[in-house]
This record gives structure tokens, sequence and C-alpha cells, in this order.
């Protein structure tokens, strides 16, 4: 059976098909249309597969763009497809700690990648892709430099969590003539914070996997494993996991 | 549904702002309520009319936030805003406000009401001990006399009495509506049942309203059960939630689930109290009535837990929804112990924060779907 799965989140779309058995995915950013970016990924995977539309059985479709996508079969939440994938990829994992462009959650699992419960920040920024995004800016960095730019050695705390107002607290700290490395890290430790108290609240069970694209980041990485006093594993395709859950889903007519 | 015509109910606010006008004119006299600690049967007993006031539009709420902080509970700041810009005719007929203490924003918010029309605020206590009782007491008996100074009216025991009887009788009817939910699948949509339970403190003629309750009952007793509600069982607690704020009831709704019940002020809340007609003394008997509520104001508040473990029992319940209110401290915290007591009980437990804005639509609705995929049946 070939099915796909497509998590279309703020930033990013991800797909993966399964063809018996065999897995390929692709990534495409999402732009302005959720819509045009799921067809991104449709063509994509097909093209590389030699795949033809007919032969796929069904189709998943997760995100936030998931509503605006007509050629889902059916759609699911990313908390639901999230804890799917990771139960294919780590039977192990308990708790999932998800860190998108536009919001954060904490996803606690059962044995059988059954959702126990979870909690979600997507009322500000803060915590959350574009949190470190609009900081990254004003450091003259883009985001994907930041994990190696940081200096934990050095660490300047941030103590605003409003966007706002970190920046402009970030601005100080640099015209103090405070070193990048250690704002960064900063910076880091207190997305980290954010996320290690929600995840807190609803009781950490290990083992525990990173998720979403903010988990590329080894400097948020370092610092929710401090925060939260345990290992942390993050998926070799960690912004993937969502759109695997959705294809498995889908496989399996979840 | 099918036989069901609520159509009575969903038109009743708009038939009895005609009455009200007619009452008025013809010399009656009206207080206008907000809270179910409003002890109701002292305002009929002088032969007033009690009206609930809503607090259930997010339409005057910037008229509010003129004066109020922004970061209050929707609930208070369309109250006020209701006032301020004088658009509701119950509170335009009310010839006084009735109030509570009950948690800080509203008591103080009451202070700047003052100034729009003369509110009576009784002053309660926050728990069912012996002395808090005296208190409650003593401020039953200062109501009394405020209404009989108010209205130039003396009010019998008796007339109390009789009153009791009434509003008893009403909440009989009332629950035994509600509780034809407990069948799955559930007779009243969400929606249907919020309806009725809004519209009935619109009501002027209580009597009439039992006979229309029992009449409703009796319809959809003779009508088949509709199997397309046989999704989820939601039971939704928290904040008091009216038309004009059912958001979350109508996405649940959308979803494909059914809110079977409501353990608010909307709702369950204080359906099972009664006042207790063995006392000898009627306003001592409608001091230990109102002092029950399980409200978050009180604390500890144990008699709510008890109330909403029934009811998830009772109910069939699958998973529960606490709606806090934005800035509501007391329910928000009270969630805490809510949601270990849902949990102890094997099922999901999802805890909403909001305010009477549709900017967050998106974020309830992938919550709430991700909570009924946990109960997929
Ligand atoms: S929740 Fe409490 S304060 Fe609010 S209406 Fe109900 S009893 Fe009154
Ligand atoms: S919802 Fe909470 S804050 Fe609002 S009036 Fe009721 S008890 Fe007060």
């Amino acid at each position: 059976m070939i099915v796909i799965g497509i998590d279309i989140g703020s930033v990013s779309a991800k797909g993966y098909i399964i063809s018996n058995g065999s897995h390929h995915r692709t990534i495409v950013p999402t732009g302005w249309s959720p819509r045009d970016a799921g067809q991104a990924i449709i063509d994509q995977l097909l093209d590389a597969t030699r795949i033809e539309r007919d032969q796929v059985e069904r189709i998943y479709v997760t995100g936030y763009g998931r509503v605006a996508f007509e050629q889902a079969d059916k759609t699911i939440t990313e908390i639901k497809c999230h804890a799917r994938g990771i139960a294919e990829l780590y039977p192990e994992i308990r708790t999932i700690i998800d860190i998108g462009g536009q919001d954060s959650k904490v996803i606690r699992i059962g044995e059988m990648g059954q959702v126990l419960d979870f909690a979600m920040n997507d009322k500000c920024a803060a915590g959350t892709g574009r949190f470190l995004q609009v900081m990254a800016t004003v450091l003259g960095l883009d985001v994907s430099e930041l994990g190696g730019a940081e200096e934990p050695g050095q660490m300047q705390m941030i103590s605003s969590m409003c966007t706002v107002f970190a920046e402009s607290e970030i601005i100080g700290s640099l015209a103090r003539g405070n070193p990048k490395g250690g704002i960064i890290a900063g910076l880091h430790q207190s997305v980290g914070k954010r996320v290690a108290a929600m995840a807190r609240r609803m009781g950490v069970r290990e083992q525990v996997a990173f998720t979403g694209g903010v988990a590329i980041n080894q400097g948020v990485k370092r610092a929710v494993a401090k925060e939260l006093g345990t290992r942390i594993i993050v998926p070799e395709a960690c912004q993937y996991t969502g759109a695997l859950g959705a294809a498995l889903l889908a496989l399996e007519k979840g | 549904m099918a036989g069901i015509d609520l159509e009575s109910f969903a038109s009743i606010r708009e038939a009895n702002i005609m009455k009200l006008k007619e009452f008025k004119q013809n010399g009656g006299k009206v207080v206008g309520r907000y809270c179910t600690y409003t002890p109701n049967e002292l305002i009929l007993a002088a032969g007033a009319i009690p009206v609930g006031l809503c607090g259930t539009s997010e339409k005057p709420i910037p008229a509010a936030e003129e004066v109020l902080p922004r970061n209050l509970c929707p609930l208070i700041k369309s109250s006020y805003g209701f006032a301020a810009t004088d658009t509701c005719p119950f509170f335009y007929f009310s010839d006084f406000i009735l109030g509570e203490t009950t948690c800080d924003g509203k008591k103080k918010m009451f202070e700047l009401m003052q100034e729009i029309k003369p509110v009576h605020v009784m002053q309660l206590p926050y728990a069912d001990y012996e002395h808090a009782l005296d208190m409650w007491t003593e401020e039953l008996r200062r109501l009394r006399k405020r209404i009989e100074d108010e209205f130039g009216v003396k009010i019998s025991d008796d007339d109390i009495w009789k009153a009791t009887d009434l509003v008893n009788r009403e909440t009989v009817a009332l629950k035994a509506l509600c509780d034809l939910n407990q069948s799955d699948p559930p007779y009243l949509s969400g929606i249907d049942l919020l309806t009725v339970m809004w519209a009935r403190s619109f009501n002027c003629d209580h009597e009439e309203l039992i006979s229309m309750l029992q009449e409703l009952e009796k319809q959809i007793l003779a009508s088949p059960a509709d199997p397309a509600k046989s999704g989820a069982r939601i039971l939704l607690t928290g904040c008091p939630v009216g038309t004009g704020t059912e958001k979350v009831i109508k996405l649940v709704e959308e979803l494909g689930a059914s809110v079977v019940a409501m353990e608010n002020c909307s709702g369950y809340k204080t359906l099972e109290l009664q006042t207790e007609q063995s006392f000898n003394d009627p306003i001592v008997a409608l001091a230990h009535k109102y002092l029950n509520i399980p409200c978050s104001c009180m604390s500890p508040n144990p008699y709510r837990m008890e109330l909403l473990d029934r009811m998830i029992d009772d109910f069939q319940t699958d998973a529960v929804i606490d709606l806090t209110w934005q800035a509501c401290h007391t329910y928000n915290i009270e969630a805490f112990e809510v949601g270990k007591l849902v949990k102890s009980k094997g099922l999901p437990y999802l805890h909403l924060e909001s305010d009477y804005s549709n900017s967050d639509l998106e974020s309830l609705k992938v919550r709430i779907e991700a909570m009924l995929e946990m109960v997929e049946k």
C-alpha cells in the first residue's frame, strides 16, 4: 500500500511517502499558501519515487495548514501525529517536547504511542521558533547559525520573556559590550526554561525526545536538558516526526 | 432534534422585555442580579421580579475598558460595559442592582457601578462554617430590610416560604431536564442545553417557566433519541458560559462530540440545592442553601469536587473540559484540583483559558481536537 503524510507547519511543510515499506521524505517552505506547499510536497514525493497520484491510497494531513488542504482524506492534530511518529522511531520515549515556528508543546505518551496528556503554548511568541528568529535578526545572524554561535561559559541571562522587551534587552546588552555568544546562550536558556516549566507542570517521564524545527538548535537542546536534568534525544530528522506520524496513521487507517 | 421545539425558550428574552415594561408601567419593582448567590426568593417574596443581567457579550467590553483594567475577567467587563453604555434593557428596568462580594474583580467593579445605579452588595463569607453562616444570615436579613425600605413593602415569613417552594420546584424541573442527558446518546446538544439554561434567567413568571420546562421534558421523552449524537461525551466545567460566549461548546459539537452536561453557573452547579422547609426561620433556611453553592470563590470548595466526581459517572463522561475566563484566578487555580480528580478517574482533562473574542478559535480547536482524538471510539 502507498500512503502519504503531510505536516503543513507555519514555517515549512514536510512530507513522507510510505510505499510498501520503504520511506521517502521531503520539505518545502510553507510561504503564504499552505495549499500550494501541500501540493508541492505531493509533487516532489511522487516525482522522486516515480509513483503516480492514483496509486496513493490515502493522504493524511496535520499541522496548522491542514484545514486549508482539500486533498486530505483525513486531518489529524500535530499532537497525535508527533506521538505516533516518535513511537515508531523511539518506542521507549514517554515525553515529547516540540518547539515549532509559532508554538511549543509537551506531549506525554503511553506504551502504544497513544497520547496521555498534552500542554500547548501558542499565546505568545516567547518560547517558540519565532522568538529565536526575531532575536537572531537583532544579532545580525540567521536563525540557523544561533546553535553554533553560543558560548554557555559566558552566559548572559535574559530576564524578559516578552519578545519586544527581550529585543531591547539584547540591544542594551550588546551596547554594554557583552559577548554575542554569551547573549545567545542566555536566549537559549530562556527558551529552555519556558518549555521546561510547561513540561514539569505536566510531569516529565523519561525518556524525553525533542522535536520540531527548533530541536535542530544544539543550544536549545543543551538548555532544555539542563533545565529538566534529563538526557534528551533529538531524532535525526526531528522536523519530520509529524509527517511520519501522519503517514503511519494513514497506513493504519487510524 | 426532531419534534423538540426550543423556540419558546429562544424567544424568552425578547418576550420578557415587553412583559417587564408593562410590569414597570403598572408600578412593579425589578431587581437586577448577576450571580447564583442572589437569593431570588427574597425578591419574589416582595412581589418584585429578579432579572438576570448577563455579561455574556463582547460588545460592551471596549466601553468598560475605558474605566476597568484590560486584564480583567471578560464577564466582569461585559457586565460593567452594559451598565456604562446603558444598552441592556434589563439593566435599564432594574430599580436597583444586587451584587455579592464573590471574587475580587466583581466586588471592586460593583463599587464603580454604584455611580451608575444603586447597587446593594451582599458581603459573602468564603466558607461554610458556623460564624460564616451567622454572617450570611445577617446579610440576608439586611437585604430583606433593604428591599422592604426600597419598595415600601413588608415581606412576611409566609411570603418567603411560598417563594422558596416556587424556586425549589423550578430547580427540580431544571434538574430533571438536565438529567435526561445522562442517557446515551444524549437528548439535548450542549447548545440546546445552554439555550434553555440561559434563557430561564430572563423569565419573569416562574410558574410559567416551570410548566415550560415540564412540557419540554415530556416532548423530549416522547421523541426518539438521535443516534447522530453518539460522539464523545464531554462534561464542561469552570466559569459561567452564556449565549454569546458559547464558542467552546460550539467547537466541541462541530468536531462531532457532545457537551452532555455543564458543571457551571449556567448549568448544573446549583441544581442539587434546595431550601429545606424544616427550619423555623426561612432566612436561616435560605442561608444554608446559598452557602452550599460550590463556586470557586469558596475556600476550600470540596463540594465542587464531589459534584464533579458524581457527574462524571452519572453522565457517562468521556472527557472533561475546564474553561477559565482570562484573569479569573479562583477558577484558574482550582483547575489544578479539578485536573487531578479527572485524571485520577482515568479520563482526559483539558484546561482552556480564553476570553470572549474569537481570536483564539484555531488554537482552542487544536486542543479540543487533540483531546477528542484521545477518546475516539
Ligand atoms: S461562578 Fe461564582 S461568582 Fe460567578 S456567577 Fe457563579 S457563583 Fe457567582
Ligand atoms: S468568572 Fe471568575 S473572575 Fe469572572 S466573575 Fe466569575 S469568579 Fe469572578
